[in-house]
């Protein structure tokens, strides 16, 4: 097992130290630090913004990103779980959902603004707004999926709703919640992004913006570069492990 | 749990027949009592409402005129079921153990039990394997064994074993008796095998094509072990087979 996982986390390693290699050629030859600085430029950046306030705001950002994940999850998966097990609320929600599916996040986002002002609350909704559709969607198709011969083991057995739900519908839809846990913080943080820019006066995405009107490339790759990295270790150590205990009885 | 009732007015189905929607009668006035401890099998050819029996008994299937009542002994006012159904429908998420305790997961020694069990079907080795690594053999073992764990007054088998290799499916029979054996309850055994319906069951209940009647109740009264190339065996299989064709005519 050892050598499978030193193998893996070899292969993975390596594939981002030769992805900086190319970056680092690219930048050579183009030569203007306002168009691709180059990965030590970045580095040295990192080093400069980590003595000062880069990790405050990559925190409030983490913040927003994980309220809005937890909240979208939670709703969406309510909403989706219903509308697959009540064919009639699925007839009266599915317009609502294609709908919600299809307004971009940009007006989402200046319509909170506009609504609610220009606060923590309607920033966060908007990112929660954004994403309990394509949860909804994800987790609907997951209920409709489910093996209904499983829930009338229940039955039989006189278990309430409750426990049924607990007990047989929920560990069915497991891969759904993964799948839609995956895309869903994925989508998020580049909302959590243009919602800082937009309306708050923290966060990587203001600072970025901020970066954006002074032309510093350097730095925005610098939070970029650093924001990105947390986000793929929350898969790595993270998300995966969580997915790997949840679905290992699937061949 | 002295004994059951059941009071069959009517039970139908929905049919489309190209474009009217016509209703196919399962049963009408079908009627007939189970005593305590007695091992029923319901035996009948294919699409004759075996299984809409089962779920009505059970109580999955409320759609119908008619009534299923438990006529309750004073020391156990408890109606208990169980029911094997024709596939493992073991859940995939749960190891082999984890199965058999699903049933009795809220009692306080339901490790033991489900332990006790896992041992009484040879699984021991495999209690903590998820199903989809087991054989369809193991898992109509755990299925069987998830049925006996709550100790149920009723237990249902529809066909469970069916289609599974010959010297596992015998195995698997004996099994079945040994477990009943330990606290009697009433089991409802469904099968259309008549060798097997008569290893097993105390009573035959005959079901006539549809709408299903009860062609003939017949009290099995060969003694247990029971040996499918004694003459007896063979003899009353002779009487039975003939004695119903003729009444499905």
């Amino acid at each position: 097992m050892n050598t499978i996982l030193k193998n893996e986390l070899f292969r993975r390693f390596i594939s981002i130290l030769f992805l900086i290699l190319i970056w680092e050629i690219i930048s050579r030859i183009i030569g203007d630090k306002i168009i691709l600085p180059s990965p030590t430029d970045v580095a040295e950046s990192i080093k400069y913004h980590a003595s000062k306030d880069l990790f405050h705001h990559v925190y409030i950002t983490l913040l927003r990103v994980f309220t809005a994940f937890f909240l979208a999850m939670i709703i969406g998966s309510v909403i989706g779980i219903v509308m697959g097990r009540k064919k009639k609320i699925d007839d009266y929600l599915d317009g609502w959902l294609i709908l919600a599916l299809n307004v971009p996040a940009l007006v989402t986002i200046i319509l909170c603004f506009i609504w609610f002002g220009l606060n923590e609350v309607a920033a966060v909704l908007a990112v929660t707004i954004n994403k309990i559709p394509t949860v909804t969607v994800i987790l609907r198709e997951g209920t409709k999926a489910i093996d209904e011969k499983l829930i009338e083991v229940g039955k039989v057995y006189k278990m309430s709703k409750f426990d049924i739900t607990k007990d047989i519908l929920i560990p069915q839809l497991f891969p759904y919640f993964i799948s839609a846990a995956r895309s869903g913080l994925a989508l998020i943080w580049k909302i959590v992004l243009v919602v800082e820019l937009l309306g708050r006066s923290n966060g990587v995405g203001f600072k970025i913006y901020e970066f954006f009107s002074m032309f510093d490339v350097t730095s925005i790759l610098a939070y970029t570069v650093v924001f990105v990295l947390i986000i793929m270790s929350i898969e790595w150590f993270l998300v995966e492990p969580c997915e790997k205990k949840l679905t290992e009885w699937r061949l | 749990m002295n004994q059951i009732n059941i009071e069959i007015k009517k039970k139908t189905f929905p049919l489309k027949t190209q474009n009217k929607q016509s209703e196919n009668l399962i049963f009408k006035n079908l009627n007939f009592i189970i005593k305590k401890s007695q091992f029923v099998s319901i035996f009948g050819p294919s699409g004759c409402g075996k299984t809409t029996l089962l779920n009505i008994i059970s109580g999955l299937d409320k759609d119908f005129d008619g009534s299923v009542q438990t006529v309750n002994s004073s020391t156990n006012p408890n109606k208990n079921i169980s029911y094997m159904f024709q596939a493992p429908r073991l859940f995939p998420w749960l190891t082999a153990i984890e199965n058999v305790k699903f049933p009795i997961k809220k009692k306080k020694n339901c490790e033991k039990i489900a332990f006790e069990f896992i041992k009484k079907i040879g699984l021991e080795r495999y209690k903590n394997q998820y199903p989809n690594r087991l054989s369809g053999g193991m898992q109509r073992r755990i299925a069987l064994a998830r049925a006996f764990a709550p100790n149920p007054n009723i237990l249902l088998l529809d066909e469970p074993f069916i289609s599974i290799d010959k010297k596992i499916a015998n195995s698997l029979r004996k099994l079945l008796i040994k477990l009943w054996k330990k606290n009697k309850p009433i089991i409802i055994f469904v099968t259309h095998d008549l060798d097997e319906a008569i290893e097993l069951a105390d009573r035959i209940c005959f079901l006539s094509n549809l709408p299903s009647k009860i062609l003939l109740d017949y009290e099995v009264n060969l003694n247990r072990p029971r040996n499918q190339n004694s003459k007896e065996f063979i003899s009353l299989k002779r009487l039975l087979s003939s004695t119903t064709r003729l009444e499905r005519k």
